[in-house]
C-alpha cells in the first residue's frame, strides 16, 4: 500500500526532462533530479556502465525517493500538532493534559500511534469493501500532494508550477470525493450524514476561498508561488495583507473559510460528536482511522502555510535585509501561529447550526469577496505601482477600520443585558 | 516512434482514461460508476498537461471532480429509494434506448473524426524545443481583448440563468 501512496503523492514529480511538461517546470526551469543523476551519480560509475545508464528512469527513481522522504517526514507534523492540540485544550479548560508518557507527556501521541497500529482493522461487512479501503488513501494522498507547491524556504520548494496556487485549489477540492466515498461505503447513517454535510460545506466554502485567493492573484498578477514570494520580499509592509485594505479583508475570509474547509470547530458539523458520532469516519478503526487523523492535521498545517504564503510574506523577514521571522524557521513560526489561532477558536467557540453556516457563507462571505475583487481592481487603477504612498494609505485605512470595528463590536457587547445569576 | 519514458507515462494516462471510462459505462452500481468517472476525469486532466494546457487541467479537476461529480454523487445518494438497498441499474435495457444511444455515440464519433481529419499540421509541441509562455496570460488576453468576449459573456449569462432557475425550483413556498 505504501507504494500506492508514494505514487499518488508523487504525482506532481512526474517532471522528466526539461521539455517534458513545459508549463509545469521546476524551479529555475531545470530539473534537480536529472542534474543529481548527471553530476553526482554518473561520474561515480565505471565507464562501461555510465554510458548506458538510463538517465530518465534514474530521474524518476530519484523523484520517487524525494516523494518518499516527503511522505515519511510530513506525518511527523501531526505527531506534534495532536499533542499541541491536547495541551492547548487542556490549558483552555484549566487541566494539565497528557502527563504520563514521557516528560510532560510528550510521547503520548507516539503511544497512541502504536495503539492504533495494533487495533483491529474492522471493515463493515454490509458496506462497500473496495471503496471503504480506497477512501482513506484518496484523502491522505490529496492532502499530501498539496505540500508539493508550498514554498517552505528559499531552496525548499518541490515544484514551482506556473499555476501553483490553482494547483493547490484543484488538488484540495478532490479531498471531498474521499470524504463522500468513506461516508457512503461505510453503510452507516452517521457516516452518510456526515459525508453529505461535509460535501455541502466544502463545496460552499470553496467559493469565498477561491475569490479571496483571486484578490491576491490580482495584486501579484501571477498564479506562480515563486512570483507570490518575490512580490513580498520588501519587509513587513510589502506583505500582501497590508498592500490594500481589500487584501486585509480577504485574509480573514480566506482564513475562516479554510477552517470550514478542514472541518474544524466552529465548523465541525461533518464530525459533530454530539449529533452524528464521528461523521464520515465513524466506521473506521485502527490505522485507517489514523490516516484520516493524520490527513486532518496535515491539512490544518497546509491551509495555515497557504495563508502565510498568500498574505503574510511567506519566508520573507519583517525587515528588508534582516532575517527576523524569515527563512524556514520564520515560515514555520508564522504557520504554527495560525495553527494555534485555529486551536484557540476550536476551544473557545461553540458549533454553528447548518443554517448559520450557510448564511455566513452565502450571505456574507461571497458578497464581501466580490466587493473585494471590485475594490482591488479599482485600487489597481488608482495605484498601478506599489509605492510608499499607496502602502501608507492602505495601512491608514486598515487602522481606522480596525478601530471602528472595535468600537462597533464593543458597543454591541455593552448593550447586551448582563447575565443574571441563577 | 521512439519509446521513451514520456510515451510510457502518456500511455499510462491514456489507459487510465479509457479503462475507467469503460468501467463507467459497464458497471451496474451507479456509485461505482461515479467514482470510476473520477479516475476518467483525472486521466483527461493528465492528457491536458501533455498538451501544455496546465490551466485547463487544473480547471478540469476543480470543476468536474470537485464540483459536478460531487453534485452527481449527492443526487444519487439523496434519491435512492432506501438507504440500505444497493443502488443499481436495471439489468434490462430497452431497445429504443440502445438505438438512440448508439446513434448519438456514432454521430459524436463521426464529428470527432472529422475534426481530427480536418485539423491541418499536427505537430509535436514539445519536440522542437520551444517553451511556451504560461497559458493563463494568453487565455486572459483572448477572453478580454474581444476575440472571445461575446461567447464568454453568453456563457456567463447562461450560467446565471441556470443558477436563478435552480434557486427558484428549490425555494420553499412561502405561505402567508
Amino acid at each position: 500500500m505504501s507504494d500506492f501512496r508514494t505514487m499518488l503523492a508523487g504525482f506532481p514529480y512526474f517532471n522528466i526532462s526539461e521539455n517534458f511538461f513545459p508549463n509545469l517546470r521546476l524551479q529555475d526551469g531545470h530539473n534537480w533530479a536529472e542534474e543529481f543523476i548527471q553530476n553526482v551519480v554518473i561520474p561515480r560509475l565505471p565507464e562501461a556502465v555510465a554510458s548506458h545508464f538510463p538517465v530518465e528512469i534514474g530521474t524518476v527513481l530519484v523523484m520517487f525517493a524525494c516523494a518518499g522522504v516527503f511522505v515519511g517526514v510530513v506525518p511527523l507534523l501531526p505527531l506534534v500538532l495532536v499533542l499541541a492540540e491536547r495541551k492547548v485544550s487542556a490549558r483552555f479548560q484549566n487541566r494539565t493534559g497528557p502527563m504520563r508518557v514521557g516528560p510532560w507527556g510528550i510521547l503520548q501521541t507516539l503511544a497512541d500511534g502504536v495503539k492504533l497500529i495494533f487495533k483491529e482493522d474492522f471493515i463493515p461487512p454490509q458496506g462497500d469493501k473496495l471503496l471503504f479501503l480506497l477512501a482513506p488513501y484518496i484523502i491522505f494522498a490529496c492532502s499530501f500532494a498539496v505540500f508539493a507547491a508550498i514554498p517552505f524556504s528559499e531552496g525548499i520548494l518541490v515544484s514551482d508550477f506556473n499555476i501553483g496556487i490553482f494547483y493547490i485549489m484543484a488538488i484540495s477540492s478532490v479531498i471531498v470525493m474521499g470524504v463522500i466515498m468513506a461516508g457512503w461505503s461505510s453503510n452507516s447513517k452517521w457516516s452518510l450524514l456526515g459525508s453529505l454535510r461535509s460535501a455541502a460545506q466544502i463545496v460552499s466554502y470553496e467559493i469565498p476561498l477561491g475569490l479571496s485567493i483571486l484578490t491576491v492573484v490580482m495584486l501579484v498578477e501571477s498564479l506562480s508561488m515563486q512570483e507570490i514570494v518575490a512580490s513580498q520580499s520588501n519587509g513587513v509592509f510589502s506583505w500582501l495583507i497590508f498592500r490594500t485594505p481589500f487584501a486585509f479583508i480577504a485574509f480573514f475570509i480566506f482564513f475562516i473559510s479554510s477552517i470550514a474547509e478542514v472541518n474544524r470547530t466552529p465548523f465541525d458539523l461533518p464530525e459533530a460528536e454530539s449529533e452524528i458520532v464521528a461523521g464520515f469516519h465513524t466506521e473506521y478503526s485502527g490505522m485507517r482511522f489514523a490516516l484520516f487523523f493524520i490527513a486532518e492535521y496535515a491539512n490544518m498545517f497546509a491551509v495555515s502555510a497557504i495563508a502565510v504564503t498568500l498574505f503574510l510574506g511567506v519566508w520573507e523577514g519583517v525587515l528588508p535585509g534582516y532575517d527576523i521571522l524569515g527563512g524556514f524557521p520564520g515560515f514555520v513560526i508564522k504557520s504554527m501561529g495560525l495553527v494555534f489561532l485555529m486551536m484557540w477558536l476550536r476551544w473557545t467557540l461553540p458549533r454553528l447550526r447548518v443554517d448559520q453556516l450557510m448564511n455566513l457563507c452565502w450571505k456574507y462571505f461571497i458578497p464581501i469577496a466580490f466587493f473585494n475583487i471590485l475594490g482591488t481592481g479599482i485600487w489597481g487603477l488608482i495605484f498601478p505601482e506599489d509605492t510608499v504612498i499607496s502602502t501608507s494609505i492602505s495601512c491608514a485605512i486598515i487602522y481606522i477600520g480596525l478601530i471602528a470595528a472595535y468600537k462597533v463590536a464593543g458597543r454591541g457587547i455593552a448593550q447586551r443585558p448582563a447575565p443574571q445569576p441563577s | 516512434m521512439e519509446f521513451t519514458l514520456k510515451t510510457f507515462i502518456f500511455y499510462g494516462f491514456a489507459l487510465m482514461t479509457v479503462a475507467s471510462a469503460l468501467i463507467v459505462v459497464t458497471v451496474r452500481n451507479i456509485v461505482h460508476a461515479a467514482f470510476s468517472l473520477m479516475v476518467t476525469l483525472f486521466g483527461v486532466a493528465g492528457l491536458y498537461v501533455f498538451l501544455q494546457a496546465d490551466f485547463l487541467a487544473a480547471t478540469q479537476v476543480i470543476v468536474y471532480v470537485g464540483g459536478i461529480l460531487v453534485l452527481i454523487l449527492f443526487g444519487v445518494m439523496m434519491t435512492s429509494e432506501r438507504f440500505d438497498m444497493p443502488i443499481q441499474v436495471k439489468g434490462h435495457i430497452e431497445r429504443g434506448q440502445l438505438f438512440l444511444g448508439g446513434v448519438i455515440a456514432l454521430a459524436l464519433l463521426m464529428l470527432l473524426l472529422t475534426v481530427i481529419a480536418n485539423t491541418p499540421a499536427w505537430k509535436n509541441l514539445t519536440d522542437d524545443g520551444t517553451e511556451l509562455p504560461p497559458t493563463t496570460a494568453r487565455i486572459g488576453e483572448l477572453i478580454l481583448n474581444g476575440q472571445f468576449l461575446l461567447p464568454f459573456e453568453v456563457v456567463s449569462v447562461l450560467l446565471l440563468v441556470a443558477l436563478i432557475g435552480a434557486a427558484l425550483i428549490s425555494r420553499k413556498e412561502v405561505r402567508d
